[in-house]
């Protein structure tokens, strides 16, 4: 009777089950890696607008404090975006020709939101409140990077729940009197950390209560 | 049961193996590996069979599909009785599950050659009970898709398993119960595969079992090797049996609710999940009896030993309904004796008592030879058997909870439509592949029982 397999059949048979398995570790480590990369977090990518609006021109440059825009950031869960009238308290006067600000003169005149595409999408599971984290002495710094600094605007950071915790774990050194909470370029000299310790004091920010589960998900 | 009181006047009552002495080796191959290899004469009953299954199996898809479009608000489960249809159900099949590996792994570190004849249909009982089981927690969870978040796995939200939810336990559970007895059924099955090989006359069956059979030559290094891993993976296997049962006891433990923390859980539920799977195994082990034809490799003896082993776990479990109850009034708790009359005197008080009858007084008649070798009486005390253990979960986990601390709290529970249609779709995914292995696997481990036949034939030893 012939042989069922040929001679090189055993040796076919291991490479199948090496790519196999080799495949399915390779696979998992790709997922890993994947999962970090900017691809699924967004990191630096900037995102099309209906108006090319220039953090670095405005913020940086003409210094305008964020609360001037986010003008809800330090009561409100979300930091809110500007209606048309406060884009036009400058541009009624400035550049009132321009033809990269039609959409915003529209805007105004058929009284109809700018409907800017978002930037950073937190699940819906998560519950995070800017007005917790701004009265908490976080800066805008610590999560949004150096905005003033974004001719468009991109995720700085990945914004992961491992992000998230690294703070929650410990918040003192990352934290800063509420005065300078906006300022893109706060610097201290002395111990951060023991700032940190004497403004959670101050601010009532318990550090063991920040890890449960219900902090964030509810 | 000694060799004394077996009945002489059928064949196999006095060998070890319950076969008769006598039996031709190639009659075991003949009435086993033929079968695949000339399905002919069951195509049509087994065509029934498996249209029946996918109709279930279809039934599971559809609820399933509902699940998971419309979320767990489809279930009749509420604020406090949260645990509902989903966790009876992963807990009847789990119990199911484990008495394939008793009979396969601890039968065969007991040397005993009579579980030649049941042990590959146990653990593919096995095998397809613990997918029923794991496939509840995933949809019981709120967003089912993200069932792998209760795996150890390198993640960007710095999240680990929460070992004080259920739902890891149940992740490693069902995940350790499934990988140990899929090792243990293909390398038990490795030397039948080759054989099935040597039988088949088509080229793709050839192909087929030879991949399956890894090459296998019947050397007798091979057999050596064989032999060390077989026994290797049985005795991994023993203390899964135990870990797992009396695991998911302790995930009852977790939960502050009265009622599911009495300390004699892990043994009752050891033997119940065993005592629910042997009902299972003498279900399963009648139905191919009949469907093959099987009269003389599944011989009256075996139902009769099944039948033994179905009381002596009976019993065990109906120690754990008598310790729990007389635990409950030895305690003096007030909230305590309430649950516990709630189970025995409350609205669901249908479920303790048909457990008792199911389980306690009907088992009883196995007390006589003649009707744990009568199929019919054996199979009818078996179902109930079944129906019994799903009526004693009912009473463990779904009582409890409607009879919370705060008298305001009391109130009922009762599945919904859908609960029930994806409970009855489970059997379709445990009947479709265990169709296909029907049809494809050699259902009796022909080499294992080839091997006690002539052991115990006066020739030369193993």
């Amino acid at each position: 009777m012939a042989q069922l397999f040929p001679r090189s059949a055993d040796m076919w048979f291991r490479v199948v089950l090496f790519l196999l398995f080799g495949g399915l570790i390779a696979l998992f480590a790709a997922c890993v890696v994947l999962q970090r990369s900017d691809y699924r977090t967004d990191e630096g990518w900037t995102v099309d607008q209906p108006v090319p609006f220039s953090h670095e021109h405005h913020a940086g440059v003409l210094r305008i404090d964020c609360r001037y825009c986010h003008d809800n950031v330090e009561t409100s869960a979300v930091a809110g975006l500007p209606p048309t009238h406060t884009c036009m308290s400058c541009h009624s006067q400035l550049w009132t020709g321009a033809e990269m600000l039609a959409p915003v003169r529209q805007s105004l005149a058929q009284g109809e939101p700018l409907r800017w595409n978002r930037v950073i999408e937190l699940p819906d599971y998560v519950f995070f409140h800017h007005g917790v984290h701004v009265n908490a002495g976080v800066g805008c710094v610590e999560c949004h990077g150096q905005v003033d600094r974004m001719p468009l605007m991109y995720k700085a950071k990945p914004l992961t729940m491992s992000g998230c915790l690294d703070c929650h774990q410990d918040p003192a050194p990352r934290l800063r009197p509420r005065e300078a909470v906006t300022d893109m370029n706060w610097q201290y000299e002395g111990d951060r950390r023991a700032l940190g310790e004497a403004l959670m004091r101050k601010y009532h920010v318990r550090a063991g209560n920040l890890t449960h589960c219900y902090t964030c998900h509810r | 049961m000694s060799r004394a009181d077996a009945d002489p006047h059928y064949p196999g009552a006095d060998t070890p193996h319950f076969l008769p002495r006598q039996m031709p080796l190639g009659e075991v191959s003949d009435r086993v590996l033929a079968i695949p290899v000339d399905f002919a004469p069951y195509r049509r009953a087994w065509w029934a069979l498996f249209i029946f299954s996918c109709l279930l199996l279809g039934l599971f898809v559809a609820s399933a599909v509902v699940v998971l479009w419309r979320g767990p608000g489809v279930y009749g489960n509420d604020n406090l009785v949260n645990w509902g249809f989903p966790i009876l159900n992963y807990m009847w099949w789990l119990g199911i599950g484990h008495a394939g590996t008793f009979i396969s792994a601890m039968l065969l570190l007991l040397d005993r050659p009579w579980r030649n004849s049941l042990n590959r249909l146990a653990e593919l009982m096995t095998i397809m009970a613990v997918v029923c089981a794991g496939i509840y927690p995933i949809l019981h969870l709120g967003r089912p898709w993200l069932f792998y978040w209760s795996a150890p796995y390198p993640n960007t939200m710095e999240l680990g398993p929460q070992f004080k939810s259920p739902t890891a336990w149940d992740f490693f559970a069902v995940l350790g119960y499934l990988l140990v007895s899929l090792m243990f059924i293909y390398i038990g099955a490795i030397p039948d595969f080759a054989s099935a090989r040597d039988h088949a006359r088509k080229r793709r069956y050839k192909v087929f079992y030879g991949l399956l059979a890894l090459g296998w030559r019947g050397a007798s290094s091979h057999w050596a090797h064989w032999r060390r891993a077989y026994r290797f993976v049985a005795l991994l296997a023993i203390p899964l049996v135990f870990a797992v049962s009396s695991g998911y006891s302790f995930l009852l433990d977790l939960a502050p609710e009265t009622g599911w923390h009495s300390t004699v859980f892990p043994p009752y539920f050891v033997a119940g999940a065993i005592f629910s799977g042997f009902a299972l195994v003498i279900v399963i082990a009648l139905g191919l009896r009949r469907f093959f034809g099987w009269q003389a490799l599944i011989t009256v003896r075996h139902l009769d030993v099944l039948g033994v082993l179905l009381l002596a776990s009976g019993w065990m479990t109906a120690y754990g309904y008598f310790a729990d109850t007389f635990i409950a009034f030895y305690s003096g708790k007030e909230h305590e004796i309430t649950v516990t009359m709630a189970r025995l005197a409350g609205p669901m008080a249908w479920s303790w008592w048909a457990a008792i009858f199911f389980n306690l007084v009907c088992l009883q008649a196995l007390w006589w030879p003649q009707v744990r070798r009568n199929g019919k009486a054996l199979l009818a005390i078996a179902v109930g058997v079944l129906i019994g253990m799903w009526c004693e979960r009912w009473m463990l986990i779904i009582v409890p909870p409607t009879r919370d601390y705060l008298t305001s709290m009391w109130h009922s529970f009762s599945p919904t439509l859908w609960d029930w249609a994806l409970f009855i779709g489970t059997f379709g995914l445990f009947l479709v592949p265990f169709c296909l292995f029907m049809r494809l696997l050699p259902m009796i481990s022909t080499f294992e029982v080839k091997e006690a036949l002539h052991r115990y034939r006066g020739g030369a030893d193993d």
